[in-house]
This record gives structure tokens, sequence and C-alpha cells, in this order.
């Protein structure tokens, strides 16, 4: 328990210092903003003074009162014009510094290992991306708008009442801690609450995510009902602890106003015997009474910033949390792409030693494959994949296959450096994978998953994503070769259809013909196929096989597939099973040696 | 924003008392600058030292009732806030999963979930402040004029004209600034689709090195959501300054003519004081106006927002009913002829998905009678997987009709459809909780055996045992588990329904031809009256069926058992001898 106090402190030290980051960035805006602040608070502060003059000169000439009433005119105008540079200001701080933690964030994401990323639910990740920035945007522009101007008001107040009146000023200041205890010991209890709620919250985002998401299994299921129950569930429980949160939070509000209220009321009393006593005129004493007020309001509209700062500070340090996660080793996300100047100075780059990987990678790879007593474990105390050996000769096809869960998947994380191996290692061409970037050793590979995914956009930028310099002909040359023209065509914007999140309308074997065709497209020294053509017509999959063939001519691939006729003609079947390998040969050799692949293989004819 | 009032309706007390109390509030603080109006023109002008006691006893009585009264204010209004929101979000999610398929398919994921949490969080964020401000504010606002008229009719109406220019102003602003707000809500729609896809394609992405352009893409939504707040805040940052001159242009009015009327002996310097005082309430209550009028608009613009959502509603009519418990004679009488036999009969149905140019199924009739099992098959895209949708009804036909036991399928009750037929997804999806708490989504009553049953059927018992038995975890979308080992859970959840019509939709794509021989053994084991729909790629997983359904673009092109297909249908044979080891 106390360590979870501590450790909230730290975040929390933590939070503001990255804050401070981001704003460093613009420190001339900020500058501008707070000497706006301090202006346009004390322009407005000397608006009473004058309106007091003017209300004692009443009682002479009235001429003296236009004079004062000019001068109230010409500052209140000056004091409008700076609140108003200053809202442009705070709001383009504000939002730029936002968005800059969204892209950071969004950066980050693409650098995150992926067991950060499998662990964590994608909605609880939106959520911070999106929900907690907002929050935090609406902190920072209070903050900004009311904190500064509501502090100099403080400061500017105690100056001019000291000028009226010394006593009436040494009551108030007297007073005023009072006002900053109460909302400090509201602040400090609501605390948790706002940690509990947006906690309650991400949960809620996290289920509403799985629910919605895959609202077409839920529905399928008839499992609307009890959706809704857990989602109430948790809602009931967000019920209670916003409303605690948002209650408490609330009286800061009220407190500080009844501080302000008994201040008023002994400036009234103090003042109006200064009054009598001769010290001070009628309208002096309005002035001071209106400095009472105005300066209570700062109190009131800090404490209420307070509020909002904290919850601010929860939702960004959910935030900061994942910007300070550990990030993949050897991951350089501007080594590859188009933009690496633009991105360059300002960005710690990883170095690694790059000499290692040639740049022209396409033409030098021959795609020879060792993999080494490599260990590898999801989950420390399981051993998925022990002691695993494998050699692969350029030009190779190699087949997995096996029961599911017996660790063909993982093989693939491991060779495309999704999870790095836990003991033992792999070579390509006789080099450790780990001794390029990331993006380097995976310019290497094409693969073609079985969850296929496709981003929104229209099916040409979906297929360039395989070579983003392709043109439209060698687009429609992978379709072809890919079979996927043909439905391409009969789309109704053919190339340029938009396709939405998801794929939208396309059935499951239509995105995996896109899939491939990005793959067909990249022409990649290794390939990985994994369970690519399982939604796929056998009839077409036999002809996205012949253009494989021809195009793999020389080149290593993996191939992860369930139908074994798509594996037979293999150079190498490797049949695992518990992350061992159990059988290893060609699809000759190991139906003669009688064993679990002709098992696997008589399956299919059985009846 | 009108129609989601409706949930504030169990809060209508809270809703009546938060804005009363606050009135309350405001009441007691209009009656201060009449105090202190009293305590000049007579405690000091007269030197009257008890009375300048009493009128401070006075502010002070004024404080401690104020204190009380506005944290009841703030009480009720959270609670009516967070009942509201709760409430909202509760009824909106049901709305969501009522939604039929092709409304699901045009609002899109990523839009649904930004109106379930931050649109809701803006909503719940406006009713509160509302509540609190919303009334008060202009009360304070016309009370002071109201007190202003009780000193000097003459000078009441500079506050006349002032708050009329000060309230034209404001509405002004707030017009403009409304829609410049749903602009920037609909750009961070955008931002938010754009982390969902990255998180969801995350392999594709690093596999195809976009990191770097998903990057710039994300960022040139961000530089476009960071404009648009802008031009939403430059419209909005005018009205502080605005307010300000107004008010105080009005105030130097005031003075001017409350002097002329001091010099003419009709008004007190106190009641100058006074109505200076009630002018600079107006400000001080403009001011929170003005910010409230901000997060109101951003309140109502996520309000509308949601309004969409529910105007959305499901294409589909449920239907009224059927009464299945039929007469037991009737039964009989029935059973002998070819209607009391139909499970599934399929008449004329095209379907063309919403949007799409080309209907996906053309004319398709077929029959399917209890305990058969139907094979469909054909190409990608050929409509196989729109057969098993539609009789689940997950989507209608564009035309012809779908019959289940006899019965338009348009008749029947959700539940009866669910309680009928059910369906193994092409994507397999299991949810977050135990396995247990998966195969139990749509079977809550099946017991212990039942469901070790179910995960027998769809050989799932050793990746159960493996995985330390049905109480085990399951992290969200199954991701401790692989393709096979979902694919097998979501056929075990199927079989657990118990249902007369199973349908596996390409179910045993991901598993290995020894598992899914297994399966289609244990399929045989069920109920004798079930009939089975396997749709799959392959001829083996099929041969076997009563009926094979070849699907060519959408269009039936052959019907009949393996081998007479083999005869007749010359694109089932050459799907059968792709599949062949020559």
């Amino acid at each position: 328990m106390r360590s979870e106090t501590t450790k909230r402190k730290v975040n929390s030290d933590n939070t503001a210092k990255m804050l401070l980051h981001y704003l460093k960035k613009r420190s001339v805006l900020v500058a501008l903003s707070i000497i706006l602040a301090l202006a346009s608070s004390l322009t407005a502060l000397f608006v009473p003074v004058l309106f007091g003059e003017a209300i004692d000169a009443i009682a002479g000439d009235m001429s003296d009162v236009v004079k004062c009433l000019v001068r109230v005119g010409i500052v209140v105008a000056v004091t409008a014009f700076m609140q108003w540079i200053m809202a442009l200001v705070n709001n383009k701080i504000t939002y730029e510094v936002t968005a800059d933690i969204r892209k950071d964030a969004f950066e980050k994401i693409q650098k995150l290992p992926l067991s950060y990323l499998d662990s964590h639910p994608t909605g609880e990740i939106v959520s911070r991306m999106v929900a907690d920035v907002d929050t935090l945007a609406d902190g920072l522009l209070m903050g900004f708008t009311q904190a500064f101007t509501g502090i100099v008001t403080i400061i500017g107040t105690i100056y001019y009442m000291w000028t009226l009146s010394r006593m009436t000023t040494i009551v108030v200041v007297c007073v005023t801690p009072l006002s900053l205890f109460v909302a400090n010991f509201i602040a400090r209890h609501t605390h948790d609450m706002f940690v509990t709620q947006s906690v309650t919250r991400g949960e809620q985002t996290a289920l509403i995510d799985e629910m919605i998401g895959n609202a077409k299994v839920v529905r399928s299921f008839g499992y609307e009902d009890e959706a809704l129950e857990r989602f109430n569930e948790i809602n009931d429980r967000l019920a209670v602890c916003s409303l605690k949160a948002l209650f408490y939070s609330s009286t800061v509000n009220p407190s500080t106003r009844f501080v302000n209220s008994t201040v008023y009321a002994l400036v009234a009393l103090v003042g109006a015997f200064r009054v009598l006593g001769g010290h001070i005129s009628v309208g002096s004493l309005s002035a001071l009474l209106a400095y009472a007020t105005q300066y209570t309001k700062p109190f009131n509209e800090i404490s209420g910033v307070v509020t909002e700062l904290q919850n601010a500070f929860a939702c960004a340090s959910r935030v900061f949390a994942m910007l300070q996660e550990d990030e993949e080793s050897g991951s350089d996300i501007y080594m590859t792409g188009s933009d690496v100047k633009e991105a360059g100075a300002d960005r710690d780059l990883m170095e690694v030693s790059k000499d290692d990987c040639s740049a022209d990678i396409g033409d030098t790879v021959r795609g020879d494959t060792e993999i080494e007593a490599v260990d590898f474990a999801y989950i420390k105390d399981k051993p998925l994949i022990e002691n695993f050996n494998l050699s692969v000769r350029q030009g190779q096809t190699v087949a997995i296959v096996g029961p599911t869960g017996c660790g063909k998947t993982t093989l693939i994380n491991l060779l495309m450096r999704f999870y790095d191996t836990d003991a033992g290692r792999i070579m390509i061409d006789g080099k450790d994978i780990t001794s390029c970037t990331r993006q380097e050793h995976r310019k290497r590979f094409g693969m073609v998953l079985q969850d296929t995914w496709i981003k929104n956009g229209t099916v040409l930028e979906n297929i360039r994503i395989g070579r983003p310099d392709a043109t439209y002909e060698e687009c429609i040359e992978a379709a072809k070769a890919a079979h996927a023209h043909s439905f391409i065509r009969r789309l109704p914007e053919g190339y340029d259809t938009m396709l939405s999140e998801d794929g939208g309308d396309l059935s499951v074997g239509q995105k995996q013909l896109l899939c491939i065709t990005r793959v067909m497209l990249a022409l990649p020294p290794i390939l990985i196929l994994d369970e690519a053509t399982s939604s796929i017509d056998t009839r077409t999959e036999i002809r996205i096989q012949k253009a494989f063939h021809k195009m793999m001519e020389g080149r290593t691939s993996f191939i992860v597939a369930h139908r074994l006729s798509t594996i037979m003609d293999a150079d190498m079947i490797v049949v695992m099973r518990d992350g061992h390998i159990l059988e290893q040969g060609d699809h000759e050799s190991l139906l003669k040696k009688g064993g679990f692949y002709k098992e696997l293989f008589e399956a299919q004819f059985a009846r | 924003m009108k129609k989601l009032l409706v949930y504030l309706k169990e809060y209508r007390l809270e809703c009546i008392l938060a804005p009363a109390f606050k009135m309350l509030e405001a009441c007691f603080e209009l009656i201060v600058p009449l105090v202190i109006a009293g305590l000049i023109d007579n405690g000091i002008a007269k030197g009257d030292k008890s009375l300048i006691y009493l009128s401070v006893v006075a502010l002070g009585v004024l404080a401690v009732v104020g204190l009380t009264v506005s944290i009841t204010a703030q009480f009720f209004a959270a609670k009516a806030a967070i009942g509201f929101a709760t409430k909202l979000r509760s009824e909106l999610f049901r709305h969501l999963l009522g939604l039929s398929f092709t409304e699901v398919d045009t609002i899109g994921t990523s839009t649904m979930i930004t109106r379930m949490t931050s649109d809701v969080n803006q909503a719940q964020n406006g009713v509160n402040m509302f509540l609190r401000l919303f009334l008060r504010s202009p009360f304070v606002v016309f009370g002071a004029m109201i007190m202003a008229f009780t000193i000097d009719a003459h000078i009441a109406l500079i506050f006349v004209v002032t708050i009329a220019i000060l309230f034209a102003v404001v509405g002004l602003i707030m017009s403009e600034n409304i829609p410049a707000l749903k602009r920037a809500q609909s750009s961070l729609d955008e931002v938010t689709a754009s982390t969902r896809e990255s998180l969801n394609g995350v392999r594709v992405l690093r596999a195809f090195r976009l990191e770097a352009d998903s990057v710039k893409s994300f960022n040139d939504k961000v530089g476009q959501l960071t404009g648009r707040l802008k031009s939403a805040g430059h419209i909005s940052s005018l009205m502080n300054p605005l307010t300000y001159i107004l008010i105080n242009l009005g105030i130097v009015t005031v003075i001017y003519a409350g002097g002329l009327r001091v010099t003419a002996g009709i008004l007190t310097t106190g009641q100058v004081v006074a109505l200076y005082n009630y002018m600079s309430q107006i400000l001080v209550e403009l001011v929170k106006l003005a910010n409230l009028v901000v997060t109101l608009n951003r309140a109502l613009a996520s309000g509308n927002r949601i309004s969409e959502v529910f105007d959305i509603s499901s294409s589909m009519r449920e239907g009224q009913g059927v009464d299945t418990d039929v007469d037991p004679d009737d039964d009989e009488l029935e059973n002998e002829s070819d209607t009391g036999r139909e499970a599934v009969s399929f008449r004329d149905v095209s379907f063309a998905y919403a949007g799409a140019s080309e209907e996906s199924i053309k004319d398709l009739s077929f029959t399917a009678y209890k305990g058969q099992t139907i094979g469909i098959i054909g190409g990608t895209g050929s409509g196989k997987s729109t057969v098993a949708s539609l009789i689940a009804r997950f989507y209608d036909t564009t035309g012809g009709d779908v019959y289940l036991f006899g019965h338009d399928i348009k008749d029947y009750t959700y539940d009866q459809i669910h309680s009928m037929v059910g369906t193994v997804m092409q994507k397999s999806v299991l949810f977050a909780g135990s396995i247990e708490d998966n195969l139990r989504m749509a079977a809550e009553d099946a017991t212990e055996a039942d469901l070790t049953d179910a995960v027998k059927k769809a050989q799932a018992t050793e990746i159960v045992s493996g995985k330390g038995g049905l109480s085990a975890r399951v992290e969200q979308g199954g991701r401790n588990f692989s393709g096979g080992q979902r694919q097998r859970l979501s056929i075990a959840r199927t079989l657990a329904m118990h249902t007369p019509i199973v349908i596996l939709d390409d179910s045993s794509s991901a598993l290995d031809y020894a598992t899914d021989l297994a399966l289609r053994r244990a399929l045989k084991e069920l109920p004798s009256d079930t009939t089975v729909f396997i749709i799959s790629q392959r001829t083996s997983s099929i041969q076997h069926a009563d009926m094979i359904l070849v699907l060519d673009d959408g269009q039936l092109i052959g019907k009949g058992t393996h081998e007479s297909l083999l005869g007749s249908c010359e694109l089932y044979r050459e799907i059968h001898d792709s599949q062949l080891h020559k």
C-alpha cells in the first residue's frame, strides 16, 4: 500500500515534468501568455480605482467625473485587447501541446514492443490517446486562462488595496490562507476519487471496445442482454465513483466563496470605520469592496482550476505512463521512412550498427536461415518453445505444420522479431538478426497473416502498402498475380473504391487476396505465409501458389498451413508439437516414416 | 440533444432542486449591494455604528446561508448529471447492440466507441454545468436589473440596453461556435479511427515497415484537428473581451447618469455604489456564463452526435414471434408433409450489402430438411457467408424470403431465432473472461456436463485442460489463444447452445485435417433432427453432406450430393481435383 502511494507521488512529479517538457518548446508563447496575463490583470485592476475616483468626484464637478470615465474607457479597451490576444495565445499553446502529445503517443505505439500491445486492450490505449488527452487539454486551457490571471489578480489586488487602506489589506491577507487551505484540503481528498474514476472509465472503455467492436458476434449469440448487464455493472460502479469525485470536488467552489463572503464582510466592517474615522473616502470604500470581490474571484477560479487540473493530471499520467514504457530495442522507425531528414535532427536516433545490414538489402539477401537453440516463452513460467533448431538454405520452401497451439505462429513472431528470443539466436545469411535494426531486418521479409488487416483507404492504397513507390500498372500486375484483379474490378469504383475500417463488405477471402497482392508487389527476399490462403477457395489458391512459386524462385519461404495440399511440394516439412520439432523431411519421406504427419495427411481423406 | 433529456426524467426532482437552490443562493447575493448601500447611506453618512455592525452581521449570515444552499445545489446537480450520463451510456450501449449488421457496417466501430466515451462525458459535464449555472447566471443578471429598477427606473434602462446587447453578442458567438466545434469533433473521430487502425494492424504495419508512414498520416489528422480546434477557439476567445468592454461601458454610463442625478438630489452616493455593484455582478456572472457557453457548446455538439446515433434505428424489424408449441396432433399431421420437415428454406433470395453495387446472392432457392447436413462450397466472394448470415437473420434479404421451420424468418422474435440458429462465424472471437464465461454466452443454463460435452465435440478438450480447465482466463480478443484454439472454442460455444440449426461458416479453416475429421464425426452425434450447415473451401469437409450447394458469384450453379455433383458440376469437380493429391 505504501509503495503505491510513493509510486503515485513519483508519478505526479513525473507528470509535471513531462508537461513542462512539452511547454518548453513553446516558451516564447508561454512567456507572452504570462506577460499578457500580468499586464491585462493589472490594467483591469486599475479600473475600480478609477471608478472610485469617479464616484468621489460626483459630489463635486461633473467634468471631473467625465474625465475619470474617459480614462476608464481607455484602460478597459486596452485590457480587453490584451485579453483577446491572450486567449488566442492560450488556445494555440493548449492545442499544439495536446497535438504534440498525441503525435508522440502515436509514434510511441509504433515503437512499443508487441508484448506491450498484445497485453493492453486496444480500447484502453485508444482511451488514453483520445479521452485522456482531451481532458488534459481542458485542464491546460483552464490552467492557462485562469490560473495565471488569477495569481496576478490576487497580487495586484493586494497592491492596490494597500495603496487605498493598509488596515483593510492586512485583514484581507490574514483571512486569505483559509481559502487556500479549504481548497487544498478538498483537492487532496478528491485526488484518489479521480484516479478511481479514471481507472473505472478505462475498464469501461475496454468493455465497450470489446463488445461494440465485435457487435456482430455479440448479436449472433443473442448476448446483448448479458453484455448490457456486464456493462451496467461497471457503469453503476462508475456512477458511484464519478458522483463522489464530482460532488466532493464541486464543494470547493461554495467553500471558497464562503471564505470570500467573509472577507467581503470584513472589508465592509473595517472600511466603514476607516471612512468614519476620515481615513478614506466613500469612493475608496467602493473600490475596496470591488477589489474584495475581484480578489476572491480568482480564488474561486483557481480552486476550480485545481480540480480540473487534478483530473487532467490523472489522465495525463496515464498517457505519460505509456510514453515512458520501454521501447522495442533496435527500433527506429525513421530509418526506413521517406522522411528521414525531416524527422532527423532532434530525435535520438537509435544507432544500431547499421553496417551489418547493407542498404540495398533486396539484392544481397540470400535467405539462409539458421535457428539455433532458441527458447521462448510469452509468460515467464510457461516455456512455449524450447531448444528449437532449424537450418534453412536459400531458396528452400519450409512448411510448418502441427496442431494448433504448437508454436507455429510464435515461430513467425520470432522470425519477424515481433518478439525476441529468450535464449539462442536466429541467423540470416550468417548474421544474428539482432545485429541490425528491426526495420532493416523486416525489410527482408514479406508476410501474410491469417488475420487480415485492411487500412482505411482505397484499394490501391492498400495494395501500395507493399511498396509505396509502385506505379499503378505494377499494382495491377500484382493484383493479377494474386488473382485479386477480377474482384477488385467488380467493386463499385474498382481500384479507387474506399475500404472502410476492417475492410467493410469484403469477404475474408477477398481481404486475404488483397494482403497477398501487397506481398506480390513487395517481392521480398524471404516470404512468410501464416495461413495466408485459409479462406481462399482451393482453385484460386492453387493459381496463387503457382504465382508464388514463380515469384519465390531462389527465395526462401516459410509456410504455415493446415491444408496439406498447400504444402506437399515444400522442400522441407517441419512437423511441430508443443514447441518442439517432431518430424522433419519432405512429403514423401515423412509419409514413408509413418509418423504424425502421415496421420494428419490421411485424416483429410478419412470418412 | 432534446431527445436525450428523457434520460434526465428520473432525476426530475434533482433537476428542479439544483437550480432552485442555486437561485436561492443568487437571491442572497443580490441582497448584498443593498446592505452595502444602507451601510454607506445610513451607517457611515449618519455615523451610526450599531447599524454598521448590524449590516456586517447581515453579510455574515448571508454568507453562511449561501454556503449551505450552494453545497446542496452542487449535490443535486452532480447527482442528476451522473445519473443522466449513466443512464444515457447504458441506453446507448443497448441501442448500439440492438442495431442490425447493416447499421454496424455503416456507422463503424470507432465512431460508436467515441460516442460512448468522450461524447457522453461531455454531455454529462454539460448537464452538470447547466444545472449549476445556466439558470443561476441569467437569474443574477435579470435579478440585478430588477434591483436596479427598485433603485432608479431611469438608470435601470441602461441595464436593460446593456443586457440586451450582451445577450445578442453571446448568442452570435455561440451560433458561430457550435458548427466549428462539430467540425473539430469529426476530426477527433478520425484521430480515434487512426489510432485503432494502427493498433489492430500493428503486425502488418511493422512487417511492411510502415511505421513512419502511419505516423505521418496520423500527424496530418492531428494537424487538421488542431487547426479546427484553433479556429473554434478564435471565435470563442472573443467572448470575454467583448463582454468586458460592454459591461464597463455600462458602468461608465451608470456612473455618469447617476452622478447627474446625485447632483440633482434624486439619488444618494450609496445608491450609485449599489448600482455599480449590480453592474459588476452582472459582469462576474457573464464571465461564468461565457465559459459555460463554451462547455455547453461542446456538450450540445456531443449530445447532437449521440442523438444522431440514437436516430439510426435498426433497419430490421423484429417479428411478433411464432407460436412454436404446436399442437402435438397437428405436428404429427405435418410431419408427413414436406413443410413439416423443412428446417430452412430459401425462396428466390437475393441480397446486396448496403452501398454495394452488385448483389452478393442472386435468386437463390433451396430447402434443407431436419436432420440434414448441408454443405456450401464456392470460390472466394461467391456468397457463402452471406447465406449463413441470412439464415441467422443478421441481414434482411433484398429480394425473396427465408423460411425457418415453415415460417417466414421475419415473423420470429430475435430470441426465437437465437434459440434456433447457432452460427460459428468465420472470424472467431473470444471475449475477456473465463473459458466458461465464453461458452455460456448463449447457453446460460447449461450444466457443466453440457459444457464439457460441447468442448469435447468441438475437439477442444485438450485446449481447455491445457489452459487449466473451464475457469481459465481468456484475455481480451482471446489473444492468449491461437487461431485454431479460438476457432475450436467458438465451435464449442455454438454447440453449447443446442440449437436445431448449426452453421459452421468456414470454421475449420484453422484446423488440421485430423481435428477437422474428428469434429465432423462428433457433429454426427448431435441430436438426429439437427440441421447442420458446413460452409467450407474444402470438398473433404463437405463431401458426406446430404446436399451440397455450389455457389459461384452469388449464383447457385450446382445442388446435389458429392457423387452427383462430381458428374454434373464442372466447378465442383475442379475444386475437388484441385485439393486432391495427384
